[in-house]
């Protein structure tokens, strides 16, 4: 039988800092991946992680409003108050455990701007700052010769009298099933980019960890802030970092414009993320885009500093479309790139079911609110991915470990073997694909009643076909066609409480614009919405609110 | 675009371990699709029983790499159109040195225990009292070409050393070591050179064949990385090698004569003191005489070679300056 003090579930940045913090505690720690670890999609967060350092002249409170601003008000002031005055020690500690930050001349850390800030803050490796740190802490996981269940996919979290203590899960590489316990429990599963198409997002980003939390019971919070990153490539949706407008490019309509002018005088090209895609939505549906959409110009910045600076959007620009940064503007237009939303914590990362965790992607603390500023998702992850382990660490010194009965395994195995026993009916691509679509169209940069009750006509539809998906792949080895359409039920789960919760809020704030209701209604909406799984409801979801904690900011009219 | 891939297929719940099935697929692809688009649509709309491993789709997670007609790419930053004229087939198979689990998936613990085996972590004496270590930003920028490694496994894929001698650490865990004997806030230099030098499957093993240079998708070019940790180690004193006998009588007899005296640098990489490999080359040679395939005991000389000898003087000279 496996057994542990502290099982993660996902091995990117949030959980490997997770990890890494727990072992250091001297528990029994484990992670459990669908991936290995240097896979997980922290890889792609590419500008940079924020922070203000103290002794070279920044303060917390700067970045705390700045991200209290781009939350356009909905993050909860304490927690942001935790993440930007713990961001300076974070950010430290990974550059001490190998990070290799790009530095000034003075040999000391060096930094780029990012949107929705004035101050440059965003400590980076060159393009690929997610991958650098992710390589690190795995570095420092097999230093401390952390367990790893590679390739394991969970498909049950274990509660046992109101508490979580352990998850049933499938071996990729046997297709065997087995139970962890484990005394508690940390989710860092990462996003759901997946339950939309086009999206910056791995294949991976499923959102299983916010539906394993919320069929436990968790409410998954402020589910309809999605946010639509401003650069993504036609197509492919594959990202291009803000740190190319962190470093001077500009957007340009078909009339080459530089339009964010008009929109953000004083912000220019580093508004907030959501900002920018209405501005670049906005150009594009009054017909001054090129192929629905707009130009990313970095010309002007040469080719040497493309090259040492931003190496890794030049790679991808010359390698999927066959663009040279330096001699040509790029195609980019606004795509769906992170979640917001997710699995309600409190800011030490519990949750509403004692033993369970969440940080990261997957969890809403709430630090970004209606709106995530760039290089602050990587910042999240590190800072809470700690607080979530050091807090589980105390909370088990008071617990005993679960039953260890068989019940929930042999309930799992049933359910998966008359999955497998289907006769052939529909496909879970077709499915996803139709889903996906939908979603981005009704849940978009820009939406109204109509747009969401179409996205809410979808979900049912897929509600309807999910029991008829059938696997083609009867095999037990590395069978994906079953992990996938274990996925699809988590994505569908996901789709619900989006279009639920963004039909309920009656305002436009940050990432939620409504073009039938365009104002920010602090009177009534400065609250958080919250999705409860609920089989007795419409969908199977409930929607509810709950207050917005503010500190010192009082909420005032938001300009870039 | 219509577009045709041959698929390597292994499923090891039916067929022996070593065997394969090839099956062929015709399909209707996007002008720019590349070979992983390919991929996953016939896994979603043809054959769902087809296993691989992808997720990021943008060339920085590592997970897809595979071989395509022959060589180890990674398949989500490979466009059809860059690998086949229009109508020709395109063949898909997993990549090489990995036993393979089923189809297009490998094992990779083996890659794994390797990067282990370099000790890939940073190891300070001490961290500073306050704040970040303080290094110059070219001694940081440096450490980039070998930190873009993404660790797919193509250059373990297509390393020929690879194929015969499962000891060699490999082109990926010796980059992943170079990058910590290139890091100025590392503590542990010389004694990882001394380690990688003396270890069994170091990184004197390595043919120099210029595969993974070749193949690697984020051109972190491993054995370059490898041959600076060579010279790294020499520096350092560490001389006590075949690799470093090797390296030395190579030269010598260049300078010397102009070309190479193959007996000696035979002997003299073994070492004159070293008796059981002496003995295995005088086997050697005594088959060599018989085969008619003996280099001469005294080497001919290139013509002109004093200009050859003179090169030599002037680089050591300039070096020594």
């Amino acid at each position: 039988m496996y057994k542990h003090d502290v099982l993660i579930i996902g091995a990117g940045l949030a959980g490997l800092r997770a990890a890494v913090e727990a072992t250091r505690l001297g528990l029994d720690v484990a992670v459990i991946s669908k991936v290995h670890p240097v896979r997980s999609h922290s890889n792609a967060a590419q500008g940079g992680i924020n922070a203000p350092l103290t002794d070279r002249g920044d303060d917390w409170e700067g970045h705390a409003l700045d991200t209290i601003k781009g939350s356009d008000y909905l993050a909860d002031q304490d927690a942001v108050e935790i993440m930007s005055s713990e961001a300076g020690d974070a950010v430290i500690e990974l550059e001490r455990m190998g990070v290799i930050f790009s530095r000034g001349e003075d040999g000391r850390l060096g930094t780029r701007r990012f949107g929705g800030q004035l101050v440059a803050r965003t400590f980076f490796v060159g393009a690929i700052t997610g991958s650098a740190i992710l390589h690190v802490l795995y570095e420092q996981a097999l230093k401390h010769g952390l367990n790893v269940y590679e390739e394991w996919f969970v498909t049950d979290l274990i509660i046992e009298d109101g508490r979580c203590v352990g998850v049933v899960a499938l071996d990729i590489k046997t297709g065997t099933l087995h139970s962890i316990w484990a005394k508690t429990v940390i989710m860092a599963a990462g996003g759901a980019g997946r339950v939309f198409e086009p999206s910056t997002n791995a294949i991976i980003c499923t959102g299983d960890g916010l539906a394993l939390a919320w069929r436990a019971g968790v409410p998954m919070m402020d589910m309809e802030m999605v946010q639509y990153h401003p650069t993504t490539l036609a197509r492919t949706g594959i990202l291009m970092s803000e740190a190319a407008r962190g470093e001077g490019a500009h957007l340009l309509n078909s009339e080459g414009d530089r339009f964010m002018l008009k929109y953000a005088p004083q912000y220019e090209e580093l508004a907030s993320r959501d900002v920018v895609s209405r501005s670049e939505q906005t150009e594009i549906n009054e017909g001054r885009g090129i192929d629905g959409n707009v130009l990313l110009d970095l010309r002007h910045l040469g080719r040497e500093f493309i090259e040492d600076r931003l190496g890794y959007l030049q790679e991808v620009a010359v390698e999927f479309l066959g663009i040279d940064l330096a001699e040509q503007p790029v195609p980019v237009r606004p795509g769906v790139h992170y979640i917001m939303g997710g699995i309600k914590t409190d800011v030490n990362g519990a949750t509403t079911v004692p033993g369970l965790y969440a940080a990261g992607e997957c969890a809403n603390v709430s630090v970004h609110g209606a709106n995530r500023l760039g290089a602050n998702s990587l910042l999240d992850t590190v800072v809470f991915g700690r607080r979530s382990a050091v807090h589980a660490a105390d909370y088990i010194k008071s617990v005993d470990a679960g039953s260890g009965s068989d019940e929930h395994l042999n309930a799992t195995k049933a359910r998966i073997q008359s999955l497998m026993d289907r006769e052939p009916n529909e496909n879970w691509a077709a499915v996803r694909n139709y889903m996906a679509n939908e979603m981005t169209k009704g849940i978009g940069v820009f939406r109204d009643q109509a747009s969401m009750e179409g996205a809410k006509a979808a979900i049912r539809n897929v509600s309807e076909r999910m029991p008829k998906i059938a696997i083609q792949n009867k095999g037990k080895v590395f069978n994906t066609d079953l992990i996938f359409t274990l996925e699809m039920e988590f994505m569908a789960d996901v789709g619900k409480a989006i279009v639920h919760s963004a039909l309920t809020r009656k305002e436009s704030r940050g990432a939620h614009f409504r073009t039938d209701i365009t104002e920010r209604d602090d009177e009534n909406w400065l609250k958080h919405t919250l999705a409860y799984h609920d089989p007795d409801n419409e969908d199977g979801v409930r929607v509810e609110t709950s207050p917005v904690t503010i500190t010192k900011w009082e909420p005032v009219k938001r300009v870039y | 675009m219509i577009s045709k891939l041959k698929v390597s297929r292994f499923d090891p719940e039916t067929m022996g371990a070593g065997q394969r099935r090839w099956d062929e697929f015709e399909l209707d692809l996007h002008p720019s699709a590349t070979v992983l688009d390919a991929l996953i649509q016939i896994r979603e709309e043809v054959d769902g029983t087809l296993s691989l491993r992808c997720a990021c789709r943008a060339s920085i997670c590592g997970s897809c790499g595979m071989r395509v007609n022959g060589d180890a790419k990674l398949v989500c930053k490979t466009r059809i159109a860059d690998v086949a004229e229009e109508g020709a087939t395109i063949v898909i198979e997993p990549m090489g040195n990995h036993a393979v689990i089923k189809d297009l998936v490998v094992t990779l613990d083996a890659f794994f225990d390797k990067i282990r085996q370099v000790d890939p972590y940073l190891q300070p004496d001490a961290v500073p009292e306050k704040g970040e270590f303080v290094v110059n930003n070219d001694s940081m920028e440096n450490l980039l070409t070998a930190m873009n490694c993404i660790m797919c496994g193509a250059c373990v894929s297509d390393c020929t050393v690879l194929e015969v001698d499962e000891a060699f650490i490999g082109p990926a865990a010796l980059a992943k070591a170079w990058r910590f004997v290139e890091d100025p806030r590392d503590d542990k230099r010389d004694e990882r050179l001394e380690e990688l030098n003396e270890v069994e499957g170091g990184i004197w093993d390595c043919t120099r064949c210029f595969k993974c240079v070749e193949v690697c998708p984020k051109d972190v070019a491993p054995m370059d990385r490898i041959m600076e940790m060579r010279d790294m180690a020499i520096e350092a004193g560490n001389r006590n090698t075949s690799g470093y006998r090797h390296t030395e009588s190579f030269a010598k007899s260049v300078k010397k004569h102009g070309r190479l005296d193959e007996a000696r640098l035979a002997v003299e990489s073994a070492g004159y003191t070293n008796i059981p490999r002496l003995i295995d080359l005088a086997e050697i040679g005594v088959k060599s005489v018989l085969k008619g395939k003996m280099p001469p005991i005294v080497p001919h000389k290139a013509d002109e070679n004093e200009k050859i000898t003179r090169i030599f003087e002037r680089v050591e000279s300039e070096r020594n300056s």
